[in-house]
């Protein structure tokens, strides 16, 4: 009998061909007559195209196409917006530009040849008359009047502007003890997956098809998206994202330029097209996230509970909005977290910029959300003299009191009904972990010494999980053993690990029994993809109900073949038996043959469909919100402003937990990426709209030197929503940490009595703020 | 572009080819002979992902010309398991603390690894480990996994160096 899975560390069952350099990536496959290709990238941020001349480029003997717009003929289209919004003026790129430049690095041209080499030699070739344009580099000034338009029809570059809110915030301000309020300047960054993008494309000429493999987290989509650009119906393509994509974060959960151009390039010229962002095209071509203005207020009575809490919010969109305002409601939506608000206002302004376009990074406008309110929480303890720990739990939604209906909606258009969570309990465990109740004669001692060292917590709630739906098709074949196809594919989370868990516990069998497929469009009709922390809900879910179902049928026709009564019948280690009499048994192979027809005149139960198969789709009713707490502890360098991260200490919520080796590896992960986040990632452009630090030597990711290895609590609330319990965790690990970092710098300079309103916190802009106190 | 002749063993078997002076070893690894379990990820010898051994010391190959490597001795992540498929003791690691999730970065760190362990083999303190792998970048892990595998790994082999 196999034991239970569900829960237990199983070893990840993808690492063997990582390990031994087997993996398949987008850029190890080569075709047979393949063509590379290269991207013509706009130097300018805005500018207007007077002519371009690709002949020199042309006459290249290595070189088979050139492509500008007035190339693509039906395909020069704009890519179709993924989420519509009355409240959005919403403008998308083009495949190729065509009149105007709106960002460094928009695509005016693509090459193919017969290797990189020569399709690069060919882009120096190509000669582009521009005109430059003053830019819109800054989203504040980008909202003065008399600004430059990034889109000449949308005033004032406002993409949209909206509130969300409830309660009388007026009254509420107007009778507050206590008010406060600050501005803040958050950033995020880039994605920065290991792995850049890539597309190949291949055009089958006689079965008029094209098969794309691409580096995405979302294959469903590219090949909706692209058979829309293209003009072909949805079943001519085929997009396969290959078992091994290096990583995601957000920016590859999007259709690229180059999802249309590679397989446009592919059908035209009838060979296998191939195309590898580098690591520079990464920096100025996939999406990014930015700058976040905050104005936020918070009113409270004396002893520290929360009246009310408002936040002007101006958010940096870039050129276009292939996500919509996605990212900005969200923020707007996650900055009440886990408190009990009695009102609450957001105004969010979306600002078209000269740069390049704004997507989810891992945390997806939440780590900025909660530094909004984390750091009004520390602000109101300090004024009050509370403790930050208290005046939290002062505020904090009690278990008893879930399902929370906060008063605003979510971007699903449902109400934001917190399902569950014990966020005292996360707090609780996060301090205990972090010592913090012992750090204050720490910090008393190490002043005493001349060292600076703080504490800051950051709490955090997430929607996670959200719809509309992930799918899974189980099905056993004549050898017994499973394929689980699912439409979510991976970019390192471990989905055939997880996921074969949960089906082979429902199945009563080994997860080495159970081969997982995903991310192929041919395999599965529909999917949506790896972002947003969705697939242990949607997908995870899916897959149980899909295996209960082919338990409950591999039962009902064993239970025709043995003649007994399904409930005297037992699945498993591969066969149906009678409880009692084992040897009255019939494997699931041997079933797996008859259901497939294989026994001509044998006559299948009522109502059993053909096949030991079943597919479901499982669809969320709402976000499933995943919590926790982070409690850090840093010591600062007041000198030279520089920053060692001694502690790291995490509480957290994601429901029940499939595998805790996986899960921690997430939350670790995200810990890093909130790292990056604080200290080192900042995207910075110059006036006229060039980025600045397009490089790993400028731009700068943490290393092992940064990333103290974390301490993490899991604390399993179990989620009602779904039947596996589960909520989801591949962001948990980022999103509070700024804010967490932020406290614990302020924290360190307590004696200095600076304020921390901004991140990445560099060593110079700590420096800066002791300067601002006279140090 | 004229191109050159060029040999080189790569995990002990010749290989010989035709290059442009221009043309990178990991270019020449990946598209010439196949050799793709080596990748590049920044191509500007920050991330380390392209990492492997020449005459037994790590080098960036996104950095390397091809040309440079003519009449040297490579070593790549292909060439890091026994012959029956055994893996590395390093391998092993990796994958016993979870060191690796979306395995992009996995090859440059493991020849890095593999280079640190035969010039250090003493190396034992964690912050002495975590300063000699900070020339690799991983976005996935927080590197916590990393540096357990290279804990455990570096008490082994000053147990029984091989």
């Amino acid at each position: 009998m196999s034991r239970a899975v569900f829960g237990a560390r199983v070893e990840r069952r993808e690492d063997l061909p990582l390990l031994t350099g087997c993996g398949t990536y987008t850029d190890d496959l080569k075709l047979p007559g393949m063509l590379h290709a290269a991207v013509l990238r706009s130097p300018h941020a805005r500018a207007r195209i007077r002519s371009i001349d690709v002949s020199a480029a042309r006459s290249l003997s290595s070189v088979a196409a050139v492509f500008i717009n007035s190339d693509l003929g039906a395909s020069d289209k704009e890519i179709p917006l993924l989420q519509p919004n009355p409240l959005l003026l919403p403008r998308m790129q083009r495949l190729l530009a065509k009149d105007e430049i709106r960002y460094a690095g928009e695509a005016v041209a693509l090459v193919v040849a017969d290797d990189r080499y020569a399709a690069e030699d060919a882009l120096d070739l190509i000669e582009v008359a521009y005109d430059p344009l003053p830019a819109v580099s800054d989203l504040l000034s980008g909202l003065e009047e008399g600004s430059p338009l990034v889109h000449s029809d949308i005033p004032g570059n406002l993409a949209s502007r909206f509130t969300l809110g409830f309660g009388d915030i007026e009254a509420a301000f107007s009778g507050a003890e206590l008010v406060l309020k600050q501005r803040f300047k958050t950033h995020r960054g880039g994605g920065h997956s290991m792995e850049c993008r890539a597309v190949l494309a291949e055009y089958d000429r006689r079965a008029n098809r094209i098969t794309m493999w691409s580096a995405t987290q979302a294959p469903h989509l590219i090949a909706r998206l692209a058979s829309e650009i293209l003009g072909v119906e949805e079943w001519q393509i085929r997009v396969i994202a290959p078992p091994d994509v290096g990583g995601g974060f957000g920016p590859k959960a999007m259709f690229y330029a180059e999802e249309g151009l590679v397989p446009f390039a592919a059908r035209a010229l009838g060979r296998p097209v191939k195309w590898t962002e580098d690591r520079r095209e990464h920096f100025l071509a996939a999406t990014q996230e930015r700058d976040q203005h905050h104005e936020a207020e918070i009113a409270l009575t004396r002893d520290g509970k929360v009246l009310g809490f408002r936040d002007l919010v101006t958010f940096d969109t870039g050129a276009y909005v292939p996500w919509g305002i996605v990212e900005p409601w969200i923020t707007a939506a996650t900055i009440p977290g886990p408190y009990k608000l009695p009102t609450f206002q957001v105004d969010m302004r979306v600002v078209y910029t000269n740069k390049v376009p704004v997507t989810p990074v891992r945390g997806a406008g939440r780590p900025q959300a909660v530094f909004a309110m984390e750091r009004m929480m520390d602000l109101a303890a300090r004024e009050l003299n509370l403790d930050p720990a208290e005046i939290r739990r002062r505020n904090l939604i009690q278990p008893h009191e879930m399902p929370y209906k906060m008063g605003i909606v979510y971007r699903d258009g449902a109400a934001v009904t917190y399902d569950s969570g014990d966020y005292p309990a996360c707090l609780q465990k996060a301090q205990e972990l972090a010592g913090y109740n012992t750090f204050r004669e720490k910090q008393i001692r190490a002043h005493k010494e001349g060292r600076f060292i703080g504490i800051g917590i950051g709490l955090y709630v997430e929607g996670t999980g959200l719809g509309p739906y992930e799918g899974a098709i189980i099905k056993i074949d004549s050898s017994g053993k499973v394929l689980l196809t699912t439409g979510a594919t991976p970019q390192g989370q471990g989905h055939a690990t997880t996921l074969a868990q949960i089906a082979a516990d429902e199945l009563s069998l080994d997860v080495n029994e159970i081969a997982v497929l995903t991310g192929d469009t041919g395999a599965i009709p529909f999917g949506v993809g790896t972002f947003a922390s969705r697939i242990a809900v949607n997908a995870g879910n899916s897959v149980l109900l899909a295996a209960r179902e082919v338990r409950e049928k591999a039962i009902a026709i064993a239970s025709n073949l043995l003649e007994a009564a399904n409930d005297d019948l037992e699945m498993a280690n591969g066969s149906v038996f009678v409880r009692g009499a084992p040897t009255k048994a019939v494997s699931l192979g041997a079933l797996a043959v008859t259901a497939a027809g294989a026994r001509p005149g044998y006559t299948l139960p009522p109502g059993v469909e053909p096949g030991l198969q079943a597919t479901h789709y499982f669809s969320p009713s709402q976000a499933a919100y995943a919590s926790g707490a982070h409690v850090v502890t840093v010591e600062v360098n007041a000198r030279t402003g520089d920053v060692k991260v001694l502690d790291y200490a995490v509480a957290h919520d994601c429901g029940r937990v499939i595998n805790p080796m996986i899960v921690e590896g997430q939350i670790q992960g995200g810990v890093a990426h909130g790292i990056g986040n604080c200290f080192y990632e900042e995207l910075i452009y110059d006036n006229d709209g060039q980025l600045l630090n397009a490089s790993f030597m400028d731009y700068l990711l943490p290393t092992t030197n940064e990333v103290p290895t974390a301490k993490i609590a899991h604390i399993e609330v179990v989620c009602p929503l779904n039947p596996l319990g589960v909520k989801g965790v591949g962001e948990g690990g980022t999103i509070p940490a700024a804010a967490a970092f932020a406290a614990a710098v302020e924290d360190a300079l307590r004696p200095f009595g600076v304020t921390v309103t901004e991140v990445p916190l560099s060593p110079e802009k700590i420096r800066k703020l002791l300067r601002g106190v006279g140090r | 572009m004229e191109k050159r002749p060029i040999h080189l063993a790569i995990n002990g078997r010749q290989y010989s080819g035709e290059v442009e002076p221009r043309r990178t070893l990991v270019d020449f690894l990946r598209e010439d002979l196949d050799l793709t379990g080596t990748h590049v990820g920044c191509e500007h010898g920050v991330c380390g992902a392209c990492t492997v051994l020449l005459d037994g010391v790590a080098v960036r190959s996104c950095l390397t010309l091809a040309v440079q490597a003519n009449g040297h001795d490579l070593m790549t992540v292909e060439g890091l398991a026994g012959p029956n498929g055994e893996l590395h003791p390093i391998q092993a690691a990796f994958h016993k603390h979870h060191a690796l999730q979306c395995g992009f970065c996995t090859a440059g760190f493991l020849m890095s690894i593999f280079d640190l362990l035969k010039s250090r083999p003493d190396i034992k303190e964690e912050d002495e480990i975590r300063k000699a792998l900070a020339g690799n970048l991983c976005r996935c892990t927080g590197y916590s996994g990393i540096v357990a595998a290279v804990r455990e790994i570096a008490a082994q082999f000053r147990k029984e160096p091989s």
